[in-house]
């Protein structure tokens, strides 16, 4: 029980993560495959920040040292561990993780953007977006006539 | 070594993970594509709630403008173009699926548990480059926001392959969905100006106030959350919802496709830009503390920022400031961009077996 | 033989920045391509870049053979706080192999994009192309493990809307397009969570701090999901058997510049990163690299080989029969990293070299010949031997070289790596590749037979000559495969100094 609390966001994290690649996979629908393999794209995101959690930290936006403000953050902690993990008297969260994620979202959200586009484009072209039909009129018609856009 | 206060915030990271957890199997189970595309939204707004109890405030902020906001007017846009059905599923389909999701899900569970535990200040992660970021941005850079810092100086080039996604995004989007010089705007656009007197008066109230907020988080980027991508999307959101009450020719009027993507393009240039100057004055691309050279940082007045110790940090403030401005440009110009290339096209009724 | 190392090539403040030029040169041409009012101005732009960007590899290749490993630091701070740029000598090859295929593309697409794309699109497509590049020599440049996934994704995103831009010509190019995306997205995200693990267990980005560390930290669970995690995903980037599915449909149907793009560079650039991660990154111990080389690795790639082979051989389409033949060889590429040592990379870096010049040859040639023709299968070929005599002939020295005709670059590969595979006593590799080679020119020969030996089709659309625009960069690339094949002494030596590199990065 106590393996399952301390490891409870990864164990979270991981069925979010595949319940996007489980859409991804059994779905024929394209529009419904772009939501799973948002689902899994934003999960991941939520796997670094995970890592990235300090106990008792907080937002790595750096107060001044010695300030009031400072100096109640400090205080809610135990002294020497804020002398052990804090900087400048003060314990953040750890910002690389953020950053990292800030493009990992921004990355989603443009492949995104690209993958409906197509989609889009799939539907004009074959009627459909349900990935079966357009495999059997993939069969049938091969060259259709100048596609126009 | 624990803190001595019980992490209050752990209950609340454990019941918005639980909802997650929840809205997630929803959109799974789901047979509707509309009630999937709002669900969706739905999770990006709880991510954004729990991405601030991990004292994530950039991550959050963009978490909820991009995933909550942006993600779901290109969806809905793809929706509405694409005639969703309702889905039909085979459960047959589904085992395979199943079972190889099982099977990587529980690998990865194991793998996870063997990482240093959660919250640990003394992991790897959390000890080694990133406590060193926290300890170097004053001296090297001045700016509070150590996120800023470490995505606009010490990461730059990172987020300079960032921006050119986006501008990767809205070039593909066009060749996807531009309809060309010929054609679009003679046809009607699909958005038609509403009757409702209600949302127009509110749109321009709050259509200047959402601008103005984009501005300041753009500027405020390095001192509090905020920066070039939330600023961006947020102008986006105005020019969006602008079009969404007004109807998309008035904004096009406005806003012309084809400046945006110009805009898009500029944006990247000047962030390239900024680090071939720095290059031209002597130093390594992006090394902002060679933006300036010396007889321009004389003439700067001292005090201008507030501190009189920031001579050291000129170029780091001013190239900061300058790729925040690329990024703004790109981000803003793209996202409405990519909104007009799904607005403007027409649903087509393509004839199964032609090539529409 | 010029050394490179004696080559003046630029000034020497102009070589400093080399690395990061190629980068941000091709970046600043597509902004401009995609500003560009027509097609014939971003065509100018576009070859401009293109000459640009392979000065600047050519002049980092030189700076790499005088010094180890070029290091360029970005932004001013010094790994692990920033990010740089670390070109290896295998990196510094594949850019030149980049920048001069995507020049000699460029020249080409003057007349194939005319043939293929509506021209208000040519402007968007070239600057999507140009895109494609910079983020393809960024994932060799790049040192930083993240940069590496930002940069894959740069080429990737702009190729999804390039393989669909091929929809106007043929609609089956958009399901192919949406599905290389899912695919290939989510091969990028694996990547990114194996660089989760590995972040949670080290503690940085920068590879050569990674390499450290990790031999430091030694085996745990984590270690070897980041591990399994980055090579699946590298591996569907790299069209590693089973994890192709994207390939074929999306070489066949997309517009004949992109194939050509493609299949030249993008699947390299991934396995030059597998290949980094595999031996540089991860010490022996640290993820039971011998035991996934040996017992993963190795069947996975013999099956790529023999099945994508097969499948070649009974594929009517043209461009699927060679997008297979894309896959199989990759799969021998893969038999090389089996091997394992010093030899059997060496020979495989070689390998991959030449295989992305072979297959540049044989899709620009067959590019120039579909301008005139809309032909799709291989019977559609017959007789264009006779038509259209020197474009067939550029064909012929790409062919000869993919089967390993002595003095061509694909016969020394091939020679290379078998005799690694004999050296190494791995008898069974060995046998493979010799099999492999021989499915090859079966399905190689039968292309060639068709389009030299057969009579047209009574009532066949009769090809014409291709443009000189592409029959000369098709015959250049054909020049080089048969230059290397006399005289390698620059790939030679590039790959056994990039081998031993990786292997000597390890503490």
């Amino acid at each position: 029980m106590s393996w399952f609390i301390a490891n409870f966001n990864y164990i979270v994290v991981v069925i979010l993560m595949m319940t996007g690649l489980f859409i991804i996979f059994s779905s024929a629908n394209l529009i419904r495959r772009m939501i799973g393999l948002a689902l899994f794209q934003s999960s991941t995101g939520l796997f670094y920040i995970s890592l990235s959690k300090v106990s008792g930290g907080t937002a790595a936006i750096v107060v001044p040292p010695d300030s009031a403000e400072a100096r109640a953050l400090a205080a809610q902690l135990d002294p020497a561990y804020v002398a052990a993990f804090g900087v400048k008297g003060v314990v953040y969260a750890n910002p690389l993780p953020h950053v990292l994620i800030l493009t990992a979202i921004v990355v989603g959200v443009a492949t995104l953007a690209v993958g409906l586009a197509i989609a889009v484009r799939v539907r004009e072209a074959y009627g459909t977006v349900e990935a079966p039909e357009i495999d059997d009129l993939g069969r049938s018609v091969t060259e259709g006539p100048e596609n126009g856009r | 070594m624990t803190p001595a206060v019980p992490d209050v915030s752990f209950v609340l990271n454990v019941s918005l993970l639980v909802m997650l957890l929840a809205v997630a199997v929803a959109i799974a189970v789901t047979r509707s594509l509309l009630a999937a595309i709002l669900l969706l939204s739905v999770y990006s707004f709880l991510g954004a709630a729990w991405l601030m109890v991990m004292d994530a405030a950039d991550v959050a902020f963009t978490e909820a403008v991009v995933g909550a906001g942006v993600s779901t007017l290109v969806l809905l846009g793809a929706l509405l173009l694409t005639r969703g059905e309702t889905i039909k599923t085979d459960w047959k389909q589904q085992i395979g699926p199943l079972a190889l999701v099982l099977a990587v899900g529980g690998l990865l569970i194991y793998a996870a548990a063997g990482l240093p535990g959660y919250g640990d200040p003394a992991s790897p992660a959390n000890s080694y480059v990133g406590r060193a970021y926290l300890q170097a941005t004053y001296n090297d850079i001045g700016a509070p926001n150590v996120v800023t810092a470490v995505l606009a100086s010490y990461r730059g080039f990172d987020t300079l392959g960032e921006t050119t996604v986006i501008f990767a995004a809205c070039i593909g989007v066009a060749l996807m969905l531009d309809p060309g010089s010929s054609g679009a705007p003679a046809q009607a656009s699909r958005i038609r100006p509403g009757q409702h007197i209600v949302l127009k008066v509110i749109s321009k109230l709050l259509i200047p106030l959402i601008i103005l907020f984009a501005f300041y988080v753009q500027f405020h980027g390095d001192l509090g959350a905020g920066g070039g991508f939330q600023a961006g999307v947020t102008l986006a959101v105005a020019v969006i919802l602008h079009a969404l009450v007004f109807g998309l020719d008035e904004t096009t009027r406005a806003f012309p496709p084809h400046l945006m993507r110009a805009i898009s393009s500029g944006g990247v240039m000047v962030y390239s830009a900024v680090g071939v100057v720095c290059i031209l004055n002597g130093g390594g691309f992006l090394d902002y503390d060679f933006l300036f050279t010396p007889q321009l940082e004389a003439a700067i007045p001292p005090g201008l920022l507030g501190d009189p110790d920031s001579k050291h940090h000129w170029g780091q403030h001013f190239g900061i400031l300058l790729i925040e401005l690329g990024v703004l440009l790109t981000v803003s110009s793209t996202m409405v961009s990519i909104f007009f290339g799904f607005a403007g096209r027409a649903p087509r009724a393509a004839s199964v077996g032609q090539g529409g | 033989m010029i050394g490179l190392e004696t080559l003046y090539v630029a000034p020497a403040s102009l070589v400093a920045h080399a690395p990061i030029l190629a980068i941000v040169i091709p970046l600043l041409g597509a902004c401009a391509a995609g500003l560009s009012p027509g097609g014939r101005s971003a065509w100018m732009i576009c070859v401009a870049t293109a000459v640009f960007t392979a000065w600047m590899s050519l002049a980092t290749a030189c700076e790499v053979m005088r010094q180890d490993a070029v290091v360029y630091v970005l932004g001013g701070f010094q790994p692990p706080l920033g990010i740089t740029l670390r070109v290896d000598a295998i990196g510094a090859l594949l850019g030149l192999l980049i920048s001069v295929v995507g020049l000699l593309a460029a020249v080409v697409s003057g007349h194939s994009l005319v043939a293929e794309i509506r021209k208000e699109k040519h402007s968007l497509f070239l600057s999507g192309f140009l895109l494609c590049q910079a983020g393809l020599i960024g994932i060799v440049y790049t040192g930083d493990a993240f940069n590496a996934f930002v940069c894959l994704e740069i080429s990737s995103i702009g190729t999804y809307a390039l393989v669909a831009s091929g929809g106007a010509s043929d609609r089956r190019a958009l399901p192919a397009a949406f599905n290389y995306l899912i695919l290939g997205t989510i091969g990028a995200t694996f990547y990114v969570i194996g660089i989760g693990f590995i972040y949670g267990a080290t503690g940085t980005l920068n590879m050569v701090d990674m390499a450290a560390r990790l031999a430091a930290h030694g085996q745990s669970a984590p270690v070897h999901a980041g591990f399994a995690f980055i090579m699946v995903g590298l591996g569907i980037k790299a069209a590693m058997f089973p994890l192709h599915g994207w390939l074929p449909g999306a070489y066949a149907y997309a517009p004949s510049l992109i194939t050509l793009l493609l299949a030249a560079t993008a699947t390299k650039t991934a396995i030059y990163l597998m290949a980094r991660f595999l031996f540089e990154v991860f010490p022996d111990g640290a993820a039971a690299s011998e035991v996934f080389l040996t017992w993963i690795l190795g069947p996975l790639a013999a099956a790529g080989l023999i099945v994508c082979s097969l499948q070649a051989i009974f594929e009517q389409d043209i461009r699927r029969a060679l997008a297979f033949s894309s896959v199989a060889q990759v799969g021998f590429i893969l038999l090389g990293f089996a091997v394992g040592g010093d030899q059997g990379l060496s020979a495989s870096l070689f390998f991959v070299v030449a295989h992305g010049l072979i297959k540049g040859v044989l899709f620009m040639a067959l590019g120039g010949l579909t301008i005139g023709i809309r032909a799709r299968r291989i019977v559609d070929f017959a007789g264009i031997g006779r038509d259209a005599p020197w474009t067939v002939l550029a064909f012929s020295v790409g062919a000869a070289s993919l089967v390993g005709t002595p003095l061509t670059m694909g016969f020394l590969a091939k020679w290379q790596m078998i005799e690694a595979a004999l050296a190494g006593e791995r008898y069974w590799i060995a046998a493979v590749m010799v099999a492999g080679s021989a499915l090859t020119l079966l399905y190689v020969g039968r292309i060639l037979e068709v389009m030299m030996f057969r009579e047209p089709a009574p009532g066949a659309p009769r090809a014409k000559e291709a443009p000189a625009g592409v029959i000369l960069p098709a015959l250049v690339l054909g020049g080089i495969s048969i230059w290397f094949g006399v005289d390698s002494s620059l790939p030679g030596q590039l790959s056994v100094a990039g081998a031993a590199g990786l292997f000597g990065v390890r503490p």
